[in-house]
């Protein structure tokens, strides 16, 4: 009688021990003989630039819309940005099948332990808790199926935004202002740098996050930039006290406006 | 050694459903209801812990009885939800499946185990507006009835359900609310304070989960307000 288990309220826990096979991180073993493709990324979606900052009233988490397979577009619509619970969000980067299934597992996870226990985890709870699911994939990160996501939460006992990043081993690192990562992270990561401030309102929050993936698009091949064309645009939300909301497109269309007029005077 | 003796089955059954009956009885009511926007659920509970409480989107659940009996099988629901909704997804998961699950391991433990469990569930969910609610009852024994409006369960539930047969209707949150209260404080010869109810929805207006739990202060506006 499986579904009696009194003692585990993590749903994670619960499919790894009884439905493995509903996980592909189960089915690549470190060391295994079969033959490893390290190119794995040429075959295999991968998703690239997403970044978080943290601002007066949280954090806010964005993410370019594209995927590539090798120098390929592979899609230019996917969602790279998720609300997990009431209180945080998460942006994944590296191998997209993999990466959203961490995603979605993760949301579940949120919930799960929420339902059995009647409590919600505390934000430091809930970034260990990924980074566990991280570090379980790491056979598949060795053999290239890479995922590296960050974490945005609103923790509401210190009342201010958080940002974890991790590594491909599962390493949980916080950052105190923002972070980006991805193909293209290190670009919006300058950009960021140059632009931060301390307590910035929302409507500055989401101009430098949008300059940010800009300037990763604009540097790096694989990130998208606004498809005017298509009418495709980054994903923004904000975590706060009073929950995870998506940023208007009309914001971020005016602001890309904004920023294609000033790059068009220097 | 000394040989055991003869129970007729008929016996051994009626005497489990006795047990089962006489523990359920010693336990407080819960009362579900039906009102314009969704479902109210109402337990007699000054106690922390929950009678009452989520599954998933639209899916409430309530156990009367043995608390860590039924806090089992609470948990069981959840993780036979969640586990539906990873799977397939989140529109999949249905009170009919759950409710038949349930009634399918109350009636094995009843037939295979030694003791009975002494509890008696229901399992809750709330429609969209032109697709109705469903409110399953389950007993102690597996077997499951299909109730429309309203239903209790626990200790006094053929009492409560005949003070409710004449006087229900369906209509608004407060309505339902006060009725519920109402009929537990007439059967139960007492009154009952706002702290002393565990009080839930599902509200069909809420986006993604329904569940909400309303805490006394609103229990006791709810009750006041005029109607």
């Amino acid at each position: 009688m499986s579904f009696f288990d009194p003692f585990d309220s993590s749903f994670y826990h619960f499919l790894t021990s009884q439905y493995p096979h509903l996980l592909s991180q189960q089915r690549l073993e470190i060391g295994s003989d079969r033959p490893a493709r390290s190119n794995l990324s040429e075959v295999v979606p991968h998703g690239t630039t997403v970044l978080a900052l943290c601002f007066r009233d949280g954090v806010l988490i964005a993410g370019d819309r594209m995927a590539t397979e090798g120098y390929s577009v592979s899609a230019r619509r996917i969602e790279k940005v998720y609300k997990t619970d009431e209180h945080s969000a998460i942006a994944i980067a590296g191998a997209a099948g993999p990466a959203i299934e961490i995603a979605r597992l993760f949301q579940v996870e949120l919930e799960h332990y929420e339902k059995i226990e009647g409590a919600r985890l505390s934000t430091e709870g809930k970034a260990n808790k990924l980074s566990q699911m991280i570090k379980a994939n790491l056979a598949m990160a060795i053999q290239g199926l890479v995922v590296v996501p960050i974490f945005a939460g609103f923790d509401l006992h210190r009342g201010e935004g958080r940002i974890f990043k991790y590594d491909i081993a599962g390493g949980q690192y916080e950052e105190t202002q923002y972070y980006a990562t991805g193909s293209g992270g290190r670009d919006a990561r300058n950009t960021m740098k140059k632009l931060f401030q301390k307590d910035l309102d929302r409507e500055k929050a989401v101009r430098f996050a949008l300059e940010a993936l800009y300037d990763a698009a604009d540097e790096d091949i694989a990130t998208g930039g606004p498809d005017l064309i298509r009418g495709i645009y980054p994903t923004v939300k904000t975590v706060t006290r009073g929950g995870v909301l998506d940023v208007e497109e009309e914001l971020i269309r005016r602001d890309f406006g904004a920023i294609f007029d000033q790059r068009r005077e220097s | 050694m000394a040989m055991p003796f003869y129970v007729s089955p008929e016996q051994m059954m009626q005497d489990k459903a006795e047990y089962a009956r006489k523990g359920i009885s010693r336990g407080r009511s819960i009362i579900t209801m039906e009102y314009t926007d969704g479902v109210l659920l109402v337990a007699d509970n000054p106690s922390s812990l929950n009678k009452v409480s989520e599954i998933y989107d639209s899916i409430a659940f309530a156990g009367a009885g043995k608390y860590s009996e039924f806090e089992n099988l609470r948990k069981a629901g959840v993780r036979h939800a969640d586990l539906k909704g990873y799977m397939y997804s989140r529109e999949d998961v249905t009170a009919k499946s759950l409710a038949n699950a349930y009634s399918q391991s109350l009636g094995t433990i009843f037939s295979q185990e030694m003791k009975p469990l002494e509890i008696e569930i229901l399992v809750v969910e709330v429609g969209s507006a032109d697709r109705g609610n469903e409110i399953y009852r389950i007993s102690f024994d597996g077997s499951i009835m299909d109730e429309k409006g309203y239903t209790a369960v626990g200790g006094r539930s053929e009492t409560l359900a005949l003070y409710l047969k004449d006087r229900y209707n369906v209509g608004s949150l407060n309505d339902a609310l006060s009725l519920a209260v109402k009929s537990m404080e007439e059967v139960g010869n007492q009154q009952i304070p706002p702290k002393a109810l565990e009080v839930a929805i599902l509200d069909r207006n809420r986006t993604g989960r329904k569940f909400r739990r309303i805490p006394p202060a609103e229990i006791e506006r709810l009750l006041q307000e005029p109607k």
